[in-house]
């Protein structure tokens, strides 16, 4: 294993509880959560020797329990309390630059309308807000962004196209359907078969006008611009939206297929994905955003809003391969109905600065969430995920695993939380973190965190930060493998389990080219 | 010519002095035992041929094929046709077998024509099989993750494949029989006999004479705190294995210490 054997140590903690039901109180739960934050920092210095902290977490507050019924909204908690109000976010954006094509969706503008109100409203984080503490945006040259759609069309269509190589398919042989956004304008494809089975694959403006009922059943209720400035900025501004709604009982066969392409400098991009999947459907979707790397910053903000119903099936696999000027902000959550079942697969290889919320609400009995993350950075990249695995119901259960090497001085923070509501027994939640440092100045920090309020669980987690072992890297030197290949070919074998969890050709060998492009 | 020439080789550990001035020829095509008391330097003699890091040669060379090794990366010594079978085979996780060797495979065809696309699949897959057949292995071997949970046996056997398929002009074979079974031993060994010929020369360093039934060492060689003391024919095995090796201790030691 590409770790060291005496330091970077799997730490598992297996928290099994058994009525240990007390009365106290838990009234500043919320509150203390966020303020306790770990700072177990596993951080890389020196070449000696590979520091690994894996520091648990696991704050127990037992409350009588309660089971959640249907029709009660449990509660989550969130992090990120914010500090003190700023007044002046910076960022040259008004309310005229809303997008209001169609007139007769009132409720999409309406919905605009409100979230612009909540981005004036919201601060700017900063690394006071315990969410965005080891993220620093302060470099974010805000006050020289323009929104895209506010670009000249002559201005507009000198930017770089589209590479073929981003249309293949990354899922199986071929798409049922395709949504691409240019910079200029949008096209969208659907199969008549998949049409046909009652399938919605469009984007927002498409949806608002065909499909107003559906769109307004659909749109905001997973994610709510109010949970922070970059939500509540892509929620009033995106004009990139995608509508995937799968209809009860349906099975789609083929994968669909959605590019976010976000060329250019001084740019703002905003976007808005929303996948609703109904009860018993099935579907896969793979979403990609990308853009060339240039000089100087832009800026993408994006709203990911996933619904998974009883007994359906979402496979939903996320490619981040934004140029390395790009700024990038996410909130993206996943609610899975009773005996739903999720598959999430995230791929960050890309962007200046990532800062992105996942999270998912297993809301009903016998759900299943698995998130499984690979990230590789380079140069001065910095990747912030920030996850979180909510069981809110009992006989849940969930899977995390992020793999992520680093190269150069490039630095990587991955927070992640279980949260286990009152009364969601009998759940099995699980997460793992594992780091490869492969530079001196490239630094890991591994933020594992637990919070349950249930007494008959189960919740594992481990993380770790490692480098490459001198004798593994001797072994393949032995075997006549030259150095870059026998450094290539161990962060490959690093990352293989996580390709075990990904079975979709195209996808992974996307990942391997970029193991190569960027251990040069 | 592929002889290997040791010259007057020292080599450091941590500060140590283990090899203290040895020199050692192995002639094209001969197989050599090295035994030799535990501490005597054996392992840091093939750690070093190979060029480990962490030993320090502070004196010497070695000469094979026309050039002195020492001045060469670990991987390019492999390219001249050296080959380490370890003591203790390293696991990668996340590499199979497979894959490990046909990188290792297409690395030494770059290395001898840097215009090479490697070797076509089908034509790896026969070699793989054939080799794994010889050394009477299962080809799920060729699946799993590179010596990650093999048993001892497995790990032996996985150096042997990998010598096999590297098909090296000369082999330093690590203790490659400690931790077999008999059955393990003898199809590590065929497999060692298999490669024997004019081209192939090895080390075979050894603590036990019962390998070396099966291999039938050219020469045998007693090493003891760091140079090599006896030389002999398999006669010289035969004897350490009856009487030990207080009679090397008592003569060498004098010595030493008369230095």
């Amino acid at each position: 294993m590409a770790k060291k054997k005496t330091s970077a140590r799997p730490k598992k903690a297996v928290v099994r509880k058994k009525k240990v039901a007390t009365k106290k109180v838990a009234v500043k739960k919320a509150k203390t959560v966020a303020k306790s934050k770990p700072k177990a920092v596993a951080k890389k210095k020196g070449a000696a020797k590979s520091k690994a902290v894996a520091k648990k977490r696991v704050v127990t507050r037992s409350a009588a329990p309660e089971v959640i019924g249907a029709g009660q909204t449990p509660r989550v908690i969130t992090r990120g309390g914010a500090a003190a109000v700023q007044t002046k976010s910076g960022f040259p954006f008004n309310a005229e630059q809303i997008p209001n094509g169609v007139k007769e969706a009132a409720f999409l503008h309406s919905y605009r309308k409100s979230a612009w109100n909540q981005f004036e409203k919201l601060p700017l984080p900063s690394t006071n807000d315990e969410a965005w503490r080891r993220t620093d945006i302060r470099q974010l040259k805000r006050g020289s962004l323009q929104i895209v759609d506010g670009l000249a069309k002559a201005a507009r269509d000198k930017l770089p196209s589209i590479p073929a190589r981003l249309l293949k398919p990354l899922v199986g042989k071929g798409h049922g359907g395709q949504i691409v956004f240019g910079p200029g304008k949008t096209s969208v494809q659907l199969s008549k078969a998949i049409a046909k089975q009652g399938v919605v694959f469009t984007d927002f403006a498409t949806a608002a006008a065909k499909h107003p009922e559906l769109l307004k059943k659909v749109l905001g209720k997973v994610v709510k611009p109010d949970e922070g400035k970059f939500a509540a900025m892509a929620g009033a501004l995106a004009g990139r939206g995608v509508l995937l709604y799968v209809p009860k009982g349906v099975q789609v066969d083929e994968p669909l297929h959605s590019l976010l392409w976000g060329p250019g400098a001084g740019l703002a991009y905003f976007s808005h994905v929303l996948v609703w999947v109904e009860d018993g459907a099935s579907v896969t979707y793979v979403h990609e955003s990308a853009s060339p790397t240039i000089g100087e910053q832009s800026m993408h903000a994006g709203i990911v809003e996933l619904h998974v119903g009883s007994r359906a099936n979402l496979r939903f696999v996320e490619l981040q391969s934004w140029g390395e000027h790009m700024w990038n902000f996410t909130h993206e959550r996943a609610r899975v109905k009773k005996d739903g079942n999720l598959d999430w697969i995230f791929g960050a290889l890309g962007s200046h600065l990532t800062k992105n919320f996942s999270e998912i609400n297993l809301e009903g009995e016998g759900s299943v969430g698995r998130m499984s993350g690979f990230y590789f950075t380079d140069g001065n990249q910095h990747l912030d995920h920030d996850t979180q695995q909510n069981h809110l119901a009992p006989h849940t259960s969930s899977d995390l695993l992020f793999k992520g090497a680093l190269e150069e001085q490039s630095r990587s923070v991955w927070q992640g939380m279980i949260y286990v509501a009152p009364g969601a027994q009998r759940t099995d939640g699980y997460q793992a973190n594992r780091n490869l440092v492969l530079s001196k100045q490239a630094r890991a920090d591994s933020i594992p965190g637990l919070e349950i309020q249930a007494d008959d669980v189960r919740c594992t987690h481990g993380a770790t930060v490692g480098k490459i072992d001198p004798d593994e890297y001797f072994y393949l030197l032995s075997r006549g493998i030259p150095p870059v290949e026998a450094r290539r070919l161990i962060v490959k074998g690093f990352f293989d389990p996580i390709m075990e969890r990904i079975p979709f050709e195209g996808v992974r060998q996307r990942f391997q080219q970029a193991i190569v492009q960027k251990m040069k | 010519m592929s002889q290997l020439d040791i010259r007057d080789l020292r080599v450091t550990v941590a500060g140590n002095e283990i090899l203290k001035g040895l020199n050692l020829t192995i002639e094209q095509g001969k197989v050599h035992a090295l035994m030799g008391p535990n501490g005597s330097g054996k392992s840091t003699l093939a750690y070093t041929l190979m060029g480990h890091p962490n030993y320090e040669v502070t004196g010497g060379e070695v000469w094979f094929k026309g050039q002195n090794i020492l001045e060469l990366e670990p991987d390019q010594r492999s390219h001249l046709g050296i080959f380490l079978a370890f003591q203790y085979p390293v696991a990668i996780p996340g590499v199979s077998v497979a894959n490990f060797l046909r990188t290792a495979l297409n690395s030494h065809r770059k290395a001898k024509n840097p215009e090479d696309k490697g070797m076509p699949i089908p034509e790896f897959r026969t070699l793989m099989k054939e080799k794994m057949d010889l050394l009477k292995m299962d080809h799920s071997f060729a699946g799993r993750y590179l010596n990650d949970g093999f048993s001892g046996g497995e790990k032996k056997r996985a150096e042997i494949l990998q010598m096999a398929a590297l098909d090296p002009e000369f082999a330093v074979l690590d203790e490659t029989d400690s931790g077999l079974d008999i059955d393990a031993l003898r199809n590590v060994a065929e497999g060692v006999q298999a490669l024997r010929g004019p081209n192939f020369g090895a080390l075979v360093i050894t603590h036990y004479q019962r390998l070396l039934n099966y291999i039938n060492p050219d020469v045998v060689h007693v090493m003891f705190d760091g140079r090599i003391v006896e030389t002999g024919g398999p006669e010289l095995a035969l004897k350490l294995e009856a009487q030990g090796y207080d009679w090397v201790r008592e003569a060498h030691q004098l010595v030493t210490s008369g230095q």
